[in-house]
């Protein structure tokens, strides 16, 4: 009680502010909070869930899973091999420097930009960078002694890859993933607001065009909420994967 | 001896090897369109793409929409720092204030940035501050939070010692909090530099405000593709030197600091 108290007190005071703030409001842009939370379940009733939210959740998946197999595949090799990393450090940091926001024209020029693969090559192809590079620099600054430990104890390849190099990867594969995710929820709105076409971001953005205030605003509450879901998603994976690493943080700290 | 690797540990091999690689990217690039592997109406040979960044060199509508893009970037960045930097130093140093927060924070911190896309454009239009207000809010998180784990991170006992020589407030916070925290600010600062480079050119692209995606969107639009591709290698020189700079900003700042000194 006495720790949820404060993480409660702050969040009712702001909301309760915005719903007395915005009450008389007539504003246009500024609808009153009560307008807002009315508008929600008309707005977002079981048609534009299935045929705008989920399939845009479903592209963001595709994408960002497939982005990080490939990022952790290629970065295992790659950091594996001093050549192969000196060879490519450069480009890749070049291409993670390019914002990929302007993949999406770049992809238009080759498939036009309707559909579900362009866009779904767009997350792709922004989330795999973080994955890549981080799981590069895990897998290059692996201990030694763990990988001579390993051959001494004659591991196969594939158990002194499962566990050695990944798990001596996967703090830096994390961090790659979580950075990877924010891009990805970036990347699945901007992919929907450039082509006409339906999925959350294209649903917010008619709203806006049509001057549906009050619904675009439910819109917005709703990326908002997904956003802290696939975060609070994330973590709990990452809790789960990352339990090892935790302990011996703890250990070495002599906590 | 610093046991912390830095990028520009300088040695000659790495660096002709990866130019070697760069140049076989560009060789790549070349190649697949002039022997119709890719078809050249989508993928330029990119000696065309240098010949069309050359033409737009010369003009200066793309001088323009440069200083665009980097003005918003850097203003964006600025006031995101001081903000992040002011509000995460008290948030920081207040335990009440921060178990307050805590939730809030995390709450708000995931909220993508481009929820917001669509009020910025009814309040603002294709203007620069709607540009601001996206890099303003995604680029202040990552400093705030940042700035938190380093406000988190002083010292208790180097905090009580300071209080029983009764340092004043503004003592405390200038000679133990403030260099607890630099290295945190800076990466913070890091962070936030890339940061607002995507949002700033996200909202020039998506919302159309003047700069260098605008021009990127338009090039795209009306069929110009060499020019389509010569502006994206621009936009991804623009993110590396902002990376670089970004380096250098963090080793210069840090220069007293343990992770950087050498001669230790």
């Amino acid at each position: 009680m006495r720790r949820v108290l404060p993480a409660l007190a702050l969040p009712v005071v702001l909301i309760a502010a915005w719903w007395v703030a915005s009450a008389g409001s007539t504003s246009f842009f500024w609808p009153p909070l009560r307008t807002i939370v009315e508008a929600f379940p008309r707005t977002w009733t079981a048609d534009p869930l299935v045929n705008d939210v989920l399939p845009s959740l479903a592209r963001l998946a595709i994408g960002y899973l497939a982005a990080v197999v490939a990022g952790v595949a290629l970065g295992v090799a790659i950091g594996s091999s001093r050549t192969l990393r000196e060879l490519s450090e450069p480009l890749l940091e070049f291409l993670r420097a390019v914002p990929p926001p302007v993949l999406v024209p770049v992809i238009a020029l080759f498939a036009g930009y309707t559909g579900w693969t362009s866009k779904i090559i767009t997350i792709a192809l922004g989330c795999v960078w973080p994955v890549l590079l981080n799981t590069i620099e895990g897998v290059r600054s692996l201990d030694e002694v763990l990988r001579d430990t390993a051959r001494s104890y004659r591991f196969g390849r594939v158990a002194t890859l499962w566990h050695v190099v990944l798990r001596g990867a996967s703090p830096r594969i994390v961090t790659g993933a979580r950075q990877a995710l924010s891009i990805g929820v970036i990347l699945m709105v901007i992919s929907e607001l450039f082509g006409a076409d339906r999925g959350l971001g294209a649903a917010i953005v008619q709203f806006q065009r049509g001057f549906a205030i009050p619904q675009m605003w439910t819109g917005i509450i709703l990326l908002g909420l997904i956003g802290v879901a696939l975060s609070g998603l994330f973590r709990l994976v990452e809790h789960r994967t990352l339990a090892w690493y935790r302990g011996l943080r703890q250990a070495e700290r002599g906590a | 001896m610093t046991v912390v690797s830095l990028p520009g540990r300088a040695s000659a091999r790495p660096v002709s090897l990866g130019l070697l690689g760069l140049a076989a990217a560009v060789a790549l690039l070349e190649l697949l369109p002039r022997l119709g592997i890719v078809d050249s109406r989508f993928l330029p040979p990119f000696s065309a793409m240098v010949r069309s960044l050359a033409e737009q060199a010369t003009t200066a509508a793309f001088w323009t929409a440069t200083g665009q893009t980097l003005r918003g970037w850097a203003l964006g960045l600025a006031i995101a720092m001081a903000a992040g930097i002011a509000a995460g130093v008290v948030v920081g140093s207040v335990p009440l204030l921060r178990a307050l927060t805590a939730s809030t924070i995390e709450f708000l911190r995931p909220i993508p940035s481009v929820a917001l896309i669509p009020l910025v454009v009814l309040i603002y239009g294709s203007e620069m501050p709607s540009a601001l207000v996206l890099v303003v809010y995604a680029s202040f998180w990552q400093v705030l939070v940042q700035v938190l784990y380093g406000v988190a991170d002083v010292d208790p006992v180097v905090r009580d010692t300071a209080r029983s020589y009764r340092f004043s407030r503004r003592a405390i916070v200038r000679t133990v909090v403030w260099p607890t925290a630099m290295p945190y600010v800076v990466t913070g600062f890091r962070l936030a530099a890339s940061v607002a480079l995507i949002l700033e050119i996200t909202a020039e692209l998506i919302i159309g405000v003047p700069g260098l995606g605008r021009s990127i969107g338009l090039a795209q639009s009306s069929g110009a593709v060499a020019e389509t591709y010569a502006l994206v290698l621009v936009v991804g020189v623009i993110g590396v030197l902002v990376n670089v700079l970004a380096r250098a900003v963090e080793k210069r700042a840090l220069r007293w600091h343990t992770s950087v000194r050498r001669d230790l």
